[in-house]
């Protein structure tokens, strides 16, 4: 057993009842690196390290850190040897603070702790990484990028010298992205170990000194910096060349499905989130909007979506007012929604693949009369799963056991099967593998085709450009400028995404 | 989780086999114990066991005994679930069985000379009325200002009970019952048929048709679904339409009547009138009782009439000179072994192999 590696897996396999996630998977974790971990969705990148952390336990195989062999019985185990994870999903608690939060299940935290103390110790933590968090925010009021920090201070906070972060830059501006790197290199030069999910290519070739790639369970290749190409990568994860053309025909308008008007509407925080934003989006058009994550997006799009009311302005689906309606008249109007938080809203976490495909449908097409088509949910599920490529190890387990990529789909599945007249994208590729992403971006295109109204957020500025026909930059609540995506350049759009207005384009 | 060389390790999902497994060993786990303490006071156990069991199951009467006990156990055993689908803690059963037994006397004492086609429909109706208010009580502040329901429905039981006791205390008091705090017997429209010359009552019947009713609605129906959404998930409830303060609404109503039919059928098919402590704590053995169905309603009326039959082969032991004390400690001790098993449906239990295997390895602080 090599004494220089910090943490070494040895031949982990894990199955689950119809999948064996990992197979004979051997990893090893040296002090001070960054590594990354690349696979496709359902590759087990999470399981391995959930094996690692202490949350599964191995079927075979086994785990050392620091040259000696270790069974963890809970991440509490890990974290007390030093490793811990951020999640896909957080586990934070929404009703409680952020520094409540930091603290929770630590068993080193007195009985009657002195929150002000700690508090200090958090914003210490956090501003020497640069990870702004408020310790006294409440959960429920945070973005998702905010939520995430927190789960890393919390780990800093504990004195994990093994950090590992599952698809971290998902949920990130490119900017935040930017910073944590800076962070995690920080980390790294003082001696941290920092595991990288994730499935953007560029980010392994910019901050991984070694990688990992995972292919249907198995290690397949581990590379060190400066001998891989992004391609190879690409080809170790897939199998085979990965061929990235997405075609966009000209757009042919339509009449316009969406329109906003002069719309204002509160944060969680219960100051304005939206101000004056005015809006229109075409049949068979896609209308990206822009900008820095907590500008405004989730806002808008749960203003679209009937989640969050008006709080004045006129919103209108198809010419019909629809201001002051609830979700339920926005879905009954044909308004699909992939929203950012997929296991809170978007899905059911504890009812299956078929209960959840029929979410949208069980008042209409999946109904007679007070009764549920149990027959028609069951094959309209087979058809969407093999529709959509969702893999899944049975049709009847909960869908929180599915893979981030695959929770994705099956979501895309169900809310564009609705025929929809408008769908609201919340970052529809997020976490999702490179073949996903652009089978995620076929449909959008060919929903676009059929003449689907689409309003895509992204913070993701090439897929705002490739797939949109105009483009909206949100800043601090407004609309900065709306502009035609042929003849946009990156660098204007990064100005109005600062907030500098462009003055000539406020129509439309 | 460590408890000695033993460890507990979380399962990704429990298998069918300990599903049934669990519950059988827990309850042989709970005779054990119970022989244990029989044989401490010096009894044979085996014998007061056959004879309980065969008195609560093998015999007639013992057979229709058990089954009259398990009707108010089943009625408000499903009653509550319905409100534990949606992850509403309604522990509110009691009360709302009080307040159904209260409004089915109300009616019963206010039309004497009414013929039971009349009267009986009235009182199943004021019955599920006088749940079903007693429910939304504390539903109300729940929907739209998310009040805990689990103090408010524990409180309202004792407001229940108190309130019948004033009634059979005072105005409604039998004038030619000596004294005693009970009601004038019901008239022989107020009263519940029974099953030949038993004491099974068509309580029995409501109890029955409620449980497939509620299976169907829950496995089956729109509605059921929606239940289901907004237990697991309000997040996404909200983000399909559900309107999640109309279904608390909806919920613990529907429950609350259910336990309020519970106590409908108590007065009107067994008691024949109002009494005080009518019910010895029918409304929370229920919450026992739908935990461990697992809120599936036709597994309730299999649990109940066990526990039904618990109670019964109790009494009839009891005239064999075992202290009643001692089937309390027995069925206390069934739940214990039940509820503890649960959690080898969650989690397996590992033993270590080596007293430091176990130990996570030496820190690698920063
Ligand atoms: N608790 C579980 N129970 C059953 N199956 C599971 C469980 N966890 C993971 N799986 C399955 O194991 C496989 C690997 O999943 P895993 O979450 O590790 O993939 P991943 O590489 O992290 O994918 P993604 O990029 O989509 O997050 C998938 O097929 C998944 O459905
Ligand atoms: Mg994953």
């Amino acid at each position: 057993m090599g004494a220089e590696f910090l943490v070494q897996l040895k031949g982990i396999t894990k199955r689950f009842p119809g999948v064996v996630a990992n197979h004979q998977v051997d990893l090893t974790l040296m002090p001070g690196e960054i590594h990354a971990l690349l696979g496709e969705n359902g590759s087990g990148k999470s399981t391995l390290m959930s094996v690692l952390t202490g949350l599964y336990r191995p079927d075979e195989g086994e785990v050392f850190i620091g040259g000696q062999r270790v069974q963890f019985r809970s991440p509490h185990d890990a974290i007390k040897a030093g490793v811990g994870m951020v999640h896909q999903h957080f586990k934070l608690v929404d009703t409680f603070t952020v520094a409540q939060n930091v603290i929770l299940g630590d068993r080193r935290v007195p009985f009657v702790p002195s929150m002000s103390e700690i508090e200090d110790q958090i914003e210490r933590i956090s501003s020497g990484y640069g990870l702004a968090v408020n310790p006294r925010a409440y959960v429920w009021q945070l973005s998702v990028g905010e939520k995430q920090r927190v789960e890393i201070v919390k780990m800093l906070y504990r004195g994990c010298s093994v950090l590992i972060l599952d698809e971290p830059t998902a949920v990130l501006t490119i900017q935040e992205s930017r910073q944590l790197f800076a962070n995690i290199r920080e980390m790294a030069a003082q001696g941290r170990t920092v595991v990288v999910i994730t499935h953007k290519l560029h980010e392994v070739m910019e901050i991984a000194d070694r990688v990992t790639v995972l292919r249907r369970g198995e290690a397949v290749a581990t590379f060190k910096r400066g001998g891989f190409t992004e391609r190879d990568l690409a080809l170790a994860m897939v199998g085979r060349d990965v061929v990235s053309q997405v075609e966009k025909p000209p757009a042919v308008q339509k009449d316009v499905v969406l329109e906003l008007q002069d719309v204002y509407a509160l944060n969680n925080l219960g100051r304005l989130g939206l101000r004056s934003i005015s809006l229109t989006v075409r049949g068979g058009e896609i209308l990206g909007i822009a900008g820095v994550a907590g500008n405004g997006q989730r806002e808008l799009s749960e203003v679209v979506t009937g989640l969050r009311p008006a709080l004045r302005g006129r919103i209108q689906v198809d010419g019909t007012d629809v201001t002051g309606e609830g979700p339920r008249g926005f879905i009954d109007r044909g308004v699909a929604h992939v929203p950012e938080d997929r296991l809170g809203a978007g899905l059911v976490p504890g009812l299956n693949a078929v209960d959840n495909l029929i979410l949208k449908e069980y008042r209409r097409k999946m109904a007679r009369g007070p009764f549920l088509d149990r027959r028609g949910a069951e094959s309209n599920a087979l058809e969407l799963i093999g529709r959509f490529g969702v893999r899944l190890s049975s049709l009847y387990n909960p869908v929180k056991f599915m893979s981030g990529g695959n929770l994705q789909r099956l979501l895309l599945a169900r809310e564009i099967s609705s025929e929809p007249r408008l769908i609201v994208a919340v970052y529809p590729v997020r976490g999702l593998d490179i073949a996903a992403t652009e089978a995620v971006h076929r449909l959008l295109l060919e929903q676009r085709a059929q003449g689907t109204a689409i309003l895509l957020i992204s913070e993701d500025l090439d897929e705002i450009f490739k797939l949109s026909d105009r483009i909206a930059v949100l800043f601090e609540g407004a609309v900065t400028g709306v502009l035609p995506a042929t003849g946009a350049d990156a660098e204007e759009i990064g100005l109005l995404m600062m907030g500098s207005r462009k003055m000539e384009e406020q129509a439309v | 989780m460590k408890i000695g060389l033993i460890t507990l390790e979380k399962r990704a999902a429990p298998s069918p086999i300990m599903a049934v497994m669990v519950p059988v060993v827990s309850v042989f786990m709970a005779l054990l114990v119970g022989a244990i303490f029989l044989k401490i006071t010096g009894r044979e156990p085996l014998p007061i066991y056959f004879e309980m069991f065969s008195r609560a199951f093998g015999t007639r009467y013992g057979l229709s005994e058990t089954i009259v006990k398990s009707i108010p156990l089943m009625l408000a055993g499903l009653g509550v679930a319905v409100a534990f689908r949606m992850q509403l803690w309604n522990i509110g059963g009691e009360g709302q069985l009080f307040m159904g037994a209260f409004a089915a006397t109300w009616v019963a004492l206010s039309f004497p000379d009414q013929a039971a086609y009349l009267l009986l429909p009235l009182m199943f109706f004021a019955g599920c009325a006088g749940g079903a208010v007693w429910g939304l009580l504390p539903a109300i502040p729940r929907a739209y200002m998310g009040v805990n329901e689990i103090i408010t429905t524990l409180m309202l039981n004792y407001v229940a009970i108190l309130w019948v006791e004033y009634l059979v205390y005072g105005p409604w008091k039998d004038p030619h019952g000596y004294n005693f705090p009970l009601t004038a017997k019901f008239t022989a429209g107020a009263i519940l048929p029974t099953m030949g010359d038993s004491r099974i009552h068509a309580g029995l019947l409501f109890g029955l048709t409620i449980a497939v009713v509620l299976w169907v609605v829950f496995n089956r129906t729109k509605w059921g679904y929606e239940v289901r959404v907004i237990g697991d998930s309000p997040g996404a409830a909200r983000f399909a339409g559900m309107n999640i303060p109309r279904n608390i609404l909806v919920v613990m109503a529907v429950s609350g009547a259910i336990c309020g039919l519970a106590g409908m059928a108590e007065v009107s098919g067994l008691m024949h009138r109002l009494q005080p402590g009518f019910s010895p704590g029918y409304g929370y053995t229920a919450i026992i009782i739908a935990w461990l169905a697992k809120l599936n309603p036709l597994a309730i009326v299999l649990v109940a009439f066990l526990f039904g039959g618990l109670q019964v082969g109790g009494y009839i032991v009891q005239t064999t000179g075992v202290p009643a004390t001692m089937v309390a400690m027995l069925q206390g001790s069934v739940l214990f072994f039940i509820l503890g098993g649960d959690i080898l449906l969650r989690y397996r239990l590992r033993w270590r192999r080596s007293p430091d295997s176990g130990a996570p390895g030496k820190g690698v602080g920063a």
